[in-house]
């Protein structure tokens, strides 16, 4: 184990190298590029013996990615925005093929106008496409995560591909003390990739094919299936991790002094952090607050948040984005989840550190205060200036 | 006895689900036939994706991948770092696809892999429009001729724009082999898979594929058909290795076109003076390819 400082982006390229990544393609954008030039460096050493496939856009790196891991390869590529928004249509191939792809994704906003700040625009309007989403808080968590992504995404019962983001610029480009396990440890945590249902040259097989209605049907409910084993898949994976590592990020959803709170708010990413230190504020106020961090939102944990439902009232659920004509895209997966609930606590959608903005220690202070007064539920834009716009709950 | 120079071992099965008289299928069999069967075949959507049989079915004797229709080119580097990677020295890595998944909407991915020097091939069978989605036209598609989206009417006549030159596209990536075949020609087609199969790099080939339901003639015309193409000069058979062309058929003076045009009902509404404007530009095609050929 060694203990550096490293940016997030560093720690995407180190788990990659440690993974023994095979095959990596990448074309840059911004806030993105320093994951793969640290992987060309890499290369270029000799110390990841991996091909990099030099890709004239993000649609072609993902293609090079699919293509390389139907042939057996562990392949490894990352992107942000824009980029992540070409690869769309690719998005459904990786996850319809079955082919265990990790990719980094640099959470930013998604043009017009262009903007470069931390949003989850650009991955929550991928989270139909089959795909395994984890939303990391710390850089240890990045690098930690894209190691536990690659036994996940290989593991012969789920064989999905797997996105692992980062906040732009505020894991992006912060540094932070990241421990990187040793070689022998990850070798051990992450065996040479057991290829199944590749191709084989000189085997007449075809992957991909066409289907009438009927096979359709059945491809389509084998990756959901494969969704449903993950969280068991999971938390084994996160497990063996923590006993070879001693660390865990906590699970699907990483519960902070939520077990007799009167208000928990539900946040992914960076902003964690500084909810954390406002619970433990409000907490030596008086105030029973608690925190639950959505680590994993595809598959989405409902039962978790089940869970968390029949021990608390009120639930604010912070999003970093949000869906045109609905609410933020996590407020309404909670909501769904909870409906099969018998316990129906307040909800309330908080809007918040859009485009990059700050979200800042007072902003989680009025959210709480908002749902400990007994406000909502509602739809809140948070950090709009006064009067904060307010919408109706649809 | 004639000495046959084809490669008897099938790799294309019957039981395909290609239209009678598909060039596209016998293209396909014929680059297998020079391949062998250590190739993987990467085809994006196209005739080909229905002419492989649906699932769980295949027609092909090697392994296939398929891939969506503008990514080809990326596709086959793919499959090429992977075999790099784990060690798969002895396999062909082949790119299969139609003349709008190349010259159209696969052209960057196409050209991604050119200068990436991807070692692997990428055949394009042109049958000079959209077949697989019902004959639309296409950057492939000729001047002059009907598609459902270049209509005859009293305004229109045919496609009003020439043909794209993807072979002259391919070659200024300065590729180490490219070459033009025609399943009308089996043994000049053959020999030329054979020669670029040995050879490392990126290699491309422009397979001119009749198709009897877009071109509008009767399907046991196609290899005639094929043949007047390359004997008229529409499409010559030609190879250029390191940037050095060589016309492989040339059969003293070319023959009209109007043999070619008048053969096919998607030209049935040229008139006269059309096909003098077509012979003239072909001659003047015809000669630029001798000069080059002289010349490099």
């Amino acid at each position: 184990m060694t203990l550096m400082v490293m940016s997030g982006n560093s720690a995407q390229a180190y788990a990659a190298c440690r993974a023994r990544v095979q095959v990596i393609a990448a074309y840059p954008i911004t806030p993105q590029t320093s994951i793969v030039e640290e992987l060309a460096d890499f290369v270029a050493a000799g110390t990841l013996p991996a091909q990099f496939v030099k890709v004239e856009s993000e649609h072609s790196a993902l293609q090079v990615c699919i293509s390389a891991s139907a042939l057996g390869a562990r392949t490894y590529t990352a992107t942000s925005s824009q980029g992540l928004l070409l690869m769309h249509e690719l998005l459904h191939w990786a996850a319809g093929m079955r082919t265990p792809i990790v990719m980094g994704v640099v959470n930013r906003s998604v043009a017009p106008p262009w903007s470069l700040g931390a949003d989850h625009a650009d991955t929550m309007s991928q989270r139909d496409t089959g795909w395994i989403q984890f939303y990391a808080e710390s850089n240890q968590e990045v690098l930690d995560t894209v190691l536990q992504a690659y036994r996940l995404a290989e593991d012969p019962a789920i064989r999905l591909p797997v996105m692992v983001t980062e906040d732009a610029f505020f894991l992006s480009h912060t540094v932070e003390p990241v421990e990187v396990p040793d070689p022998s440890l990850v070798d051990s945590f992450l065996p040479a990739r057991d290829a199944r249902a590749v191709l084989v040259p000189g085997v007449p097989a075809r992957l991909g094919s066409f289907t009438g209605p009927k096979e359709y049907v059945e491809f389509r409910r084998e990756v959901a299936k494969a969704m449903e084993r993950v969280p068991e898949a999971f938390h084994r994976i996160e497990q063996h991790y923590q006993s070879l590592t001693g660390r865990s990020h906590g699970g699907a959803v990483s519960h902070y002094r939520t077990g007799d709170a009167d208000a928990v708010l539900v946040t992914m990413g960076t902003m964690t952090t500084t909810a954390r230190t406002v619970v433990d504020e409000m907490r030596a106020e008086g105030n029973k607050v608690g925190l639950a961090k959505l680590r994993l939102f595809r598959p989405f944990p409902a039962e978790e948040f089940r869970e968390l439902a029949r021990r608390t009232d009120r639930i604010g659920v912070v999003d970093r984005s949000f869906t045109f004509g609905a609410a933020g895209p996590a407020a309404t997966e909670v909501a769904a989840a909870l409906y099969r609930s018998s316990h129906h606590p307040v909800l309330s959608s908080f809007l918040v550190g859009i485009g990059g903005r700050e979200v800042t220690p007072n902003h989680i202070r009025e959210m709480f205060g908002r749902l400990l007064a007994g406000k909502g539920p509602e739809t809140r834009w948070m950090d709009l200036p006064p009067p904060a716009e307010e919408v109706a709950h649809g | 006895m004639v000495k046959l120079t084809i490669p008897a071992p099938e790799l294309m099965y019957s039981g395909h689900s290609a239209c009678p008289g598909c060039a596209p299928a016998l293209a396909m069999r014929l680059m297998l036939k020079g391949l062998g069967p250590r190739t993987i075949v990467s085809v994006p959507a196209c005739c080909w994706t229905v002419v492989a049989t649906p699932y769980p079915t295949t027609a092909l004797g090697v392994a296939m991948l398929d891939n969506p229709i503008e990514s080809t080119g990326a596709s086959i580097s793919g499959l090429r770092a992977a075999a790099d990677a784990l060690g798969l020295t002895d396999v062909h890595i082949l790119g299969f696809a139609g003349d709008g998944g190349t010259a159209d909407i696969g052209l960057q991915a196409l050209s991604g892999m050119l200068e990436r020097r991807t070692n692997a091939i990428y055949a394009m069978y042109d049958n000079e429009a959209y077949m697989n989605t019902g004959v639309q036209r296409s950057g492939a598609t000729p001047l002059g001729a009907w598609t459902t989206t270049t209509p005859v009417g009293d305004g229109a006549r045919g496609k009003a724009e020439p043909k794209k030159d993807v072979m002259g596209i391919v070659l200024a990536h300065r590729p180490v082999y490219a070459a033009t075949v025609n399943p009308s020609f089996p043994e000049d087609f053959v020999r030329k898979v054979e020669k670029a199969a040995a050879l490392r790099g990126p290699r491309f080939f422009h397979i001119f594929t009749p198709c009897p339901p877009g071109w509008r003639y009767p399907s046991d015309q196609t290899i005639e058909i094929g043949r007047k193409a390359t004997d008229c000069g529409i499409f010559p058979l030609y190879e250029v290795e390191e940037g050095r062309y060589h016309v492989t058929r040339k059969g003293g003076s070319l023959r009209p076109v109007t043999e070619y045009f008048q053969a096919q009902g998607r030209f049935s509404h040229l008139v006269p003076e059309d096909l003098a404007r077509v012979q003239a530009q072909v001659n003047a095609d015809w000669q630029r390819l001798l000069r080059l050929e002289s010349g490099t």
